[in-house]
């Protein structure tokens, strides 16, 4: 089947060598940093996890919200759904891989990366978020590839995939609650000791996901000839404005619990990220673009007319990206060490080195999207 | 027959030293000076007492620069990358939370000696997905520089903010800040991109001699840093505690630290 991934046209192909290239330079520099040290990132002892571990929750949270397809299609029978099934379960694959990956840049010695497996931990939520991630995208894979096949046989798909199916579905859940528990459960970082860090990261994920989903549909649908169909879009719109609604509200919920207590430990990493602390204030610009394009959305969603139109809906999505990144991609793991267990303020900035790297691994990802994607769209054709 | 990794290492370490020659194997292995009391090969629950009443910041800076000495610390000139086990930090910072408007003179702006407090609930080792950090049967919390991924999670655990990262290559460190680095041969110097922190010295009380920095204080003044195991009612540590009002660094987060400040 993907041997359909080899037959494109001109766009396509320059498409796929734009992707190879930035992933070229990506790697390149990796291998700078690998021989330099971390020293050349804006890491460092106060902040010692930055924009890779960020990137790293998000896409969990990327690969999570493939569920909000498939829990609708195999639980509530919303056939509608079943055009795109597929290509959610191949989302979460490449999402899945640029974690790994981000995981790998972001790790001091590379070379020891068995060592998770060989000496692994039980008591690590670590440990168990790297067992949990990766059958996630085993199953990802198992399931659309064989959804596909089926579908292309004309057959209904077999039992024992029903069955991973079905199991996909928690096991979407746990993905973003064990990565949330990665943060949530540490003594002294209060800005992610919080029992609603896990139900954020899935509301975030819920309404992420789609929405990514969604962009990635109506950019297929410009430049080939595949039909997400107008119907599975709008149902997709209204989960990302419940979703987004519950994210927004899960925020409040925090604001309300970290100023009304009143708790220094809780409201400084908050006034640190919007107000700035102690005379500092890099991520002040960043959480206002945060707030007004949260503010967006909202308005988007909300209104029944702006939901139900495509194109407004297009721009909602973008939206959502751009307010869910900037919370959970950029500012989650900063807050969490600003201030520093001695309640010093000590910034972070990304370098150049690891924003390359970054978007050296989104082209990685958009790369397995394209390629799986591909060959669904192209078998879909050939059946209909 | 099994061996778990103590064995095998003393096995292996055994042998090793077989092959180096009879005679360098029983130096090395011959006790140090033990003294009568306390039995340093032999505690329980290591804990210390730092007497804030008499410490200066002459004697930290000697305990910190014997420390980084015999450690092998490098120093990077940039406290961003900072490695550091042993360091002064001003009352205000080491207890953020006990902080109020009208401290005593004598304590706001007045410098503690903070290092890992080897909690006896230590949240690094919980977190490490590798068991690179780990907890010995004596409380001193450990460090495997030869297994650490440098995933740093532990970094983020550790509310004492008492965990390095090796951010650049040590032996790389600049040349004119680090003049005679590696300072001391027989200990290691690590890699890029592992965590280290304080041991209290696991490799000296191994050899009966007391951690770099208590040595290094009771140069300078008798008790000032008092070192010694709280599981023996008699101990140094005990009769301190017993005697003195102390505070410890965040206690309510509940990692049970085992520094001890009196002020």
């Amino acid at each position: 089947m993907l041997d359909r991934a080899l037959k494109g046209g001109k766009g396509y192909w320059s498409w796929i060598v734009f992707l190879l290239f930035v992933i070229g330079v990506g790697f390149v520099t990796f291998l700078y940093q690998d021989r330099m040290g971390p020293i050349v990132t804006g890491l460092g002892r106060d902040v010692s996890w930055g924009l890779y571990i960020g990137q790293y929750a998000y896409f969990v949270g990327i690969a999570a919200g493939a569920v909000m397809v498939i829990m609708p299609l195999y639980l509530h029978n919303y056939k509608a759904f079943a055009r795109i099934s597929v290509l959610a379960d191949f989302l979460g694959v490449a999402a899945i891989i640029m974690v790994g990956l981000f995981v790998f840049v972001d790790l001091g010695k590379v070379t020891r990366i068995l060592n998770i497996a060989i000496f692994g931990q039980p008591k690590s939520i670590l440990f168990w978020n790297m067992i949990i991630l990766n059958g996630y995208m085993i199953l990802c894979l198992l399931i659309g590839w064989n959804v596909l096949s089926a579908e292309r046989k004309g057959l209904p798909h077999p039992k024992w995939v029903t069955f991973l199916i079905y199991l996909s579905i928690p096991w979407a859940f746990s993905i973003h609650t064990s990565t949330a528990f990665v943060f949530a459960g540490l003594p002294g970082r209060h800005f992610w000791l919080s029992a609603i860090m896990a139900p954020r990261f899935l509301s975030s994920a819920f309404c992420s996901g789609p929405a990514f989903l969604f962009i990635t549909c109506m950019i297929m649908k410009k430049v080939s000839s595949f039909d997400p169909g107008d119907e599975q879009m709008k149902t997709l719109g209204g989960i990302i404005a419940y979703a987004f609604i519950i994210n927004t509200f899960f925020f409040m919920v925090e604001l309300f619990t970290a100023f009304y207590s009143s708790i220094p430990q809780a409201m400084d990493p908050f006034i640190y990220l919007f107000t700035g602390l102690h005379g500092h204030g890099g991520f002040v610009p960043w959480m206002w673009t945060y707030v007004f394009f949260t503010i967006c959305a909202l308005i988007l969603l909300i209104i029944p007319s702006t939901r139900r139109n495509l194109e407004t809906l297009t721009v909602a999505c973008g939206a959502v990206l751009i307010s869910t990144w900037i919370d959970k991609g950029l500012s989650m793991v900063p807050g969490g060490f600003i201030p520093d267990p001695f309640g010093k303020v000590f910034e972070y900035s990304p370098t150049a080195i690891e924003i390359i790297i970054t978007i050296g691994i989104y082209a990685a990802g958009f790369f397995v999207i394209t390629v799986l994607f591909k060959t669904a769209i192209s078998i879909k054709k050939e059946i209909a | 027959m099994s061996f778990d990794r103590r064995q095998f290492l003393k096995i292996t370490g055994l042998s090793a030293l077989a092959a180096l020659g009879l005679k360098g194997g029983f130096e090395l292995l011959a006790p140090g000076k033990v003294d009568a009391e306390p039995p340093l090969t032999k505690g329980k629950r290591w804990a210390m007492v730092v007497d804030m009443r008499n410490i200066t910041p002459e004697i930290m800076d000697k305990c910190k620069q014997a420390c980084n000495e015999v450690h092998n610390i490098p120093n990077w000139g940039d406290p961003r990358v900072e490695v550091k086990w042993i360091w002064a930090e001003v009352y205000e910072h080491a207890f953020p939370d006990r902080l109020h408007d009208y401290d005593a003179e004598s304590l706001r702006g007045k410098e503690f000696l903070v290092l890992c407090n080897h909690c006896s609930n230590p949240p690094c080792c919980r977190v490490c997905p590798t068991g690179s950090t780990w907890q010995r049967a004596d409380g001193i919390v450990m460090m495997d520089w030869h297994r650490c991924i440098g995933c740093r999670f532990c970094m983020a655990a550790c509310p004492y903010g008492a965990r390095s990262f090796n951010w650049g290559d040590p032996r790389k460190a600049p040349k004119e800040l680090n003049p005679n680095f590696p300072t001391n041969p027989e200990f290691p110097t690590r890699e890029v991109g592992v965590v280290e922190k304080c041991t209290f010295c696991s490799e000296r009380l191994a050899k009966g001699e007391l951690p770099a920095c208590v040595e290094a204080a009771n140069k300078m003044k008798k008790d000032v840093l008092i070192f010694g195991d709280l599981a023996d009612p008699d101990s140094n540590v005990r009769k301190a505690l017993r005697k003195h009002y102390t505070i410890r660094r965040k206690p309510e987060l509940g990692t049970k630290p085992n520094i001890y400040y009196i002020i």
